[in-house]
């Protein structure tokens, strides 16, 4: 079966090695890219990394990006903008831990990307308590 | 008067110094509303973009800014990256083959620049953003044509730095803030100061 790509992005590359495994415990199939931290190790995000975690999980069934704060959104929407294959990438509004988990397991349902797009920005209504 | 790869040399390097010698004044600044990155992020980018234009002998002014954008893009990290790796980008196609430019065609290369930010960053005048400082001095370069008063354009640059105190954050990280925001000069304003005024103390060397 395809599957729609994750990837996720953060201005911390222990958070995304962190979420990725806790994503793996309930899903093992569905490609997943992360990117996560500046090229040395600092904080911040980089628009090549991103570009890379796209490239690296590309799916034709579609690319579906969460990113945490501001600008890593900037970065992201670099990212796909140096891509040629634009029109199947796309960036989610949405809570990056709930948001990921949602995609992840919509996405391995065979789902489509507007889809997976929709699990994961529904993430956002969501009540924790 | 004309900027040459030679000018524009002088004036990254010297925004470098200015940059470094200011680097937790403008964390300084970042923390009061923001993540505390931006003078780190700067100093990093800016050393790097000085190392590769020492490294590199440059005839085309255009390729010479294509490189400081793509620099400032995979070694700033924090929002200023894409922000002021785009302006440069930008601004290198309206000047790509050319060995000099007039300040009218400086000018409409920051302008195409000052359009990069807008769509990158999504924000408007007073919005609290560099765009604060970007927009109104475009505005007095273009007025002057290719006659400038290079002080003047320091102090209109300086002042609408020092404005965005008052005004309340809208985008990036200060806008979580809100009201707190008032009070506090925008980080990336300051920035864009020194680099205008670099600039500027760069062609007024020139006219000597």
């Amino acid at each position: 079966m395809d599957f729609v790509s994750v990837v996720l992005l953060s201005h911390s590359n222990e958070i995304v090695r962190g979420l990725e495994k806790l994503l793996r415990q309930v899903q093992s199939e569905v490609a997943l890219a992360i990117a996560g931290g500046t090229d040395e190790g600092e904080i911040g995000t980089d628009v090549f990394q991103v570009k890379h975690a796209i490239e690296s999980v590309y799916s034709k069934k579609g690319v579906i990006i969460l990113f945490d704060l501001g600008s890593a959104l900037l970065n992201a929407e670099m990212a796909i903008e140096m891509l040629d294959n634009q029109e199947n990438i796309v960036i989610c509004d949405a809570p990056l831990v709930e948001g990921a988990f949602a995609a992840i397991i919509e996405s391995g349902c065979g789902s489509s990307l507007e889809e997976v797009k929709a699990a994961a920005e529904g993430a956002k209504q969501v009540n924790k308590l | 008067m004309l900027f040459t790869v030679n000018e524009l040399k002088s004036w990254f390097i010297y925004l470098n110094e200015v940059i470094q010698s200011k680097k937790s004044y403008l964390t300084d600044l970042d923390q009061a509303i923001g993540d505390g990155d931006h003078g780190l992020n700067l100093a990093r980018g800016f050393h790097e973009v000085t190392k590769k234009l020492e490294s590199k002998e440059y005839t085309d002014v255009g390729a010479l800014l294509k490189d400081t954008g793509m620099v400032l893009l995979s070694k700033v990290g924090g929002a200023s990256g894409p922000l002021y790796g785009s302006a440069f980008l930008k601004a290198a196609t309206v000047l790509q083959g050319k060995e000099s430019a007039t300040p009218t065609e400086l000018t409409s290369a920051l302008e195409a620049g000052l359009d990069a930010i807008k769509a990158r960053g999504k924000a408007n005048l007073t919005d609290k953003t560099m765009i604060d400082v970007w927009e109104p001095v475009l505005e007095f370069l273009k007025e002057s044509g290719d006659e400038v008063n290079w002080d003047e354009g320091s102090r209109l640059a300086e002042e609408k730095m020092n404005a965005t105190k008052d005004l309340e954050a809208r985008k990036g990280r200060a806008a979580y803030l809100g009201k707190r925001s008032i009070g506090h000069i925008d980080p990336g304003a300051t920035s864009s100061y020194y680099l205008f005024s670099t600039l500027f103390d760069v062609a007024k060397g020139v006219n000597k």
